[in-house]
């Protein structure tokens, strides 16, 4: 019953615990939306939609709108799953540690 | 030893090692069939998810799209990895998370309705065998090219071997075999990038070539490309935005690609054959990462064919032609029509004065005899000084077969880097691992599709373990043989189908599958409704333009881009509807709020437990 360990042990109707799980849910949605922000400006922005006007500017022998189109808005995709993935497993951490403080803390084992 | 000899030698181990693969990785439950029994390290699921993604059209025409596109070509780069943000952010570790085996799994148990599963299992079911049937052609392909076998037996061939691994191993055997896979195709395709980087800018990083000065002249490749394009009538290599691809239909179509590519039921399932969530995160990481070994090199790939080839080839009589030249004109991907002086030609379609003077063609999909006619009478005209025969370049330019056939950059890379046979062998060898890895994670969508979720899910919900693993056999060996006979008997649109396979993708799943794990108002009759209304717009419009002669009516977006209005449409009837409708049951609530938790390894909805690994 591996799947089932936390909700067993954690009661979800205590208030600190529904508390905690919408702080974490809302940090999630936060950073997600922050990335998905930089995705939009790197790939559709940078790439597409002022592809024109960057590449009046040069970085070494590319103009910038087609380096972007073509190398940069790759290596910036990369770099945001990376981002994300140490953000939110760290995050799944801490959450892990903050249910852990509450069970501990519990009036009791028998809730009523 | 020959080229021939080398190919047959890499090809023979490359398949010997896929079967050993298979057999060491056999499985014997539902849960190692269809998800690897969720024991795949993320960095291992992360690596055979890119060989899954990377596909014979990846790996030998990505690079001669984007060589006869320029800047325009960077939609398909940025569509084809810009989803994996999507899919890592917005999807992944929330369908892992739910745990279950398939994406109509997912959309039946998050609305509540066999009916939004079977419309999610005849989607997932178009997607897949649309794109198989490409990928089976492919394998043909490599095969008569490299081999001289004819194209039957080569998708024979192909489809023995998937045949064997994928019913004898599964997602299990799919995965490792896949990982083995994926060292072969970017093996082969990187040693021809660098090599062609060094002979042309002295730089061994291709990136990095790609920016530099060229070796011949120290004028930066690229503004020699725009230089050599404007010259000779093509578009602006680096320029964007060149008719017809204007700044919208750009932008509509990168979205498309970008979103569909995160609905695509292949690559979705992948993510649910890791341990944990935060293993699932790793994955796309990883997934993406590899993916980008290919994606940013295939560019630099076409900056510098397209270079070499303009280089090695106009302006050239047939004495100081290349050898490669000669070798590929055998097989009609390039032709060459000459006007009577003897030199060869190479002009776009941009200048219309020089445009009919243009000599390089392609043989497309006419016959070896078809050919030979237009060669003989285009002789007779010359010989007679336009008297009899006829003047085949006005032939050819009017079935629009102008210019080499794109699939040369790839296949001749080596050769006009001058590396040696066994590298060439190599080349075949990795198209065959793209088209192969492709195929099987697809042929085993459909399997999942059909007897995990029509079967198992919708009409024999009894039925036992043993029983639904013969069933999943048993149709991955059938689909196998469907997906076969259409690379033998192509269809004449599957070029064309691959590419709103991800229109379609994005209008249909994408949207229901997003706001099923991040609302916890969308009821079934908004999902479904929006659903309808996204996949029955986009194949509307779709078939309309390409064969109906439809103008494009909607803001002058061609139907390849599309799928981001279905997807918009999608969304907006979905949420329009929502509050007219009720709400998901409190089962289905719950079942959100524990997606929403991603901290726990396990299911949250707890599956008949398979034999534990």
């Amino acid at each position: 019953m591996r799947d089932t360990r936390d909700r067993a042990t954690v009661d979800v109707r205590d208030p600190r615990v529904v508390e905690a799980i919408g702080r974490y849910w809302r940090h999630n949605v936060r950073i997600m939306a922050g990335l998905l922000v930089i995705w939009a400006a790197a790939g559709l922005g940078c790439g597409v939609l002022f592809a024109d006007v960057l590449n009046q500017y040069r970085l070494g022998g590319f103009p910038l709108g087609f380096w972007f189109a073509q190398q940069g808005s790759i290596l910036v995709f990369v770099l945001l799953i990376l981002i994300y993935a140490t953000l939110l497993n760290r995050l799944d951490a801490q959450h892990h540690v903050e249910l852990e403080r509450i069970r501990r803390t519990a009036p009791g084992d028998s809730q009523p | 030893m020959s080229v021939k000899a080398w190919t047959f030698l890499f090809v023979a181990l490359s398949f010997a090692g896929y079967l050993l693969i298979a057999w060491l990785c056999r499985v014997r439950d539902t849960s190692g069939f269809y998800v690897a029994g969720r024991g795949v390290p993320a960095a291992a699921n992360g690596m055979a998810t890119a060989a899954d993604w990377m596909s014979a059209a990846s790996f030998i025409s990505m690079s001669g799209l984007i060589s006869t596109l320029g800047y325009t070509g960077g939609m398909y780069l940025m569509g084809w990895t810009g989803g994996y943000v999507l899919l890592a952010l917005l999807l992944a570790p929330y369908l892992r998370k739910f745990g279950h085996y398939t994406v109509p799994d997912f959309v039946g148990d998050r609305y509540e309705s066999n009916a939004a599963r079977l419309v999610a299992v005849v989607c997932a079911i178009f997607v897949s065998f649309t794109y198989v049937a490409g990928q089976m052609r492919g394998v043909g392909i490599v095969f008569s090219r490299f081999l001289e076998v004819d194209i039957t037996v080569g998708v024979v061939i192909g489809m023995a071997i998937v045949f064997v691994y994928a019913t004898l191993g599964g997602m299990k055997g799919i995965t490792w075999t896949q990982v083995a896979q994926y060292w072969v195709l970017i093996t082969a395709f990187l040693i021809p990038a660098v090599a062609i980087s060094f002979k042309l800018t002295g730089q061994v990083v291709p990136q990095l070539g790609m920016g530099s000065a060229l070796l011949a002249d120290s004028v930066p490749l690229l503004s020699k490309l725009d230089q050599l394009h404007a010259d000779l009538g093509f578009a602006s290599y680096t320029e964007p935005f060149t008719e017809p691809w204007n700044k919208l239909n750009v932008f509509c179509v990168t979205l498309a690609l970008m979103v569909g590519t995160a609905g695509l039921p292949h690559v979705i399932v992948r993510f649910y054959t890791v341990k944990s969530v935060a293993a699932a995160r790793w994955s796309a990481f990883w997934a993406l990462l590899f993916i980008s070994a290919l994606y940013l090199t295939a560019p630099a790939t076409a900056a510098f064919a397209r270079y070499y080839m303009i280089e090695s080839l106009h302006g050239k009589s047939a004495a100081e032609l290349p050898e490669w030249f000669h070798n590929w004109r055998r097989t009609g991907l390039i032709l060459w029509l000459d006007d009577g002086d003897g030199r060869l030609a190479y002009y776009g379609e941009r200048d219309a004065s020089l445009a009919p003077r243009n000599e390089v063609f392609r043989g497309g999909a006419l016959g070896a005899t078809e050919l030979a006619d237009i060669e003989v009478a285009h002789q007779r005209w010359l010989d007679s000084g336009g008297a009899v025969g006829a003047d085949g370049r006005t032939l050819l330019r009017t079935r629009n077969l102008s210019g080499p056939d794109q699939d040369i950059i790839v296949l001749a890379t080596p050769e006009m880097a001058n590396l040696a046979g066994w590298i060439v062998a190599l080349v075949a060898a990795g198209g065959l691992a793209a088209a192969l890895s492709t195929a099987s994670g697809l042929l085993l969508v459909i399997s999942s599709s059909v007897a995990h979720d029509l079967y198992y899910r919708i009409i024999n919900p009894v039925a036992a373990e043993a029983q639904r693993l013969v069933i999943g056999r048993v149709v991955i060996g059938l689909a196998v043989v469907v997906a076969g006979l259409l690379g033998i008997f192509p269809p004449g649109f599957v070029s064309q189908v691959v590419a709103f396979a991800f229109g379609l993708a994005a209008a249909s799943f994408f949207p229901a599958i997003v706001l099923g794990i991040f609302s916890k108002r969308v009821g079934t009759v908004p999902a479904m409704a929006g659903m309808i209304a996204g996949i029955g717009f986009t194949a509307g419009y779709i078939v309309g333009s390409v064969y109906g002669g439809m103008p494009s009516w909607c803001f002058g977006i061609g139907p390849q881009g599309i799928g981001s209005v279905g997807m918009a449409l999608n969304f907006t009837v979905t949420l329009l509807l929502t509050p007219l409708f009720p709400g998901p049951s409190q089962a289905v609530c719950d079942l959100i709020e524990t997606i929403h938790e991603p901290e726990d390894a396990g299911p949250a909805v707890r599956i008949e437990v398979a034999a534990e690994h």
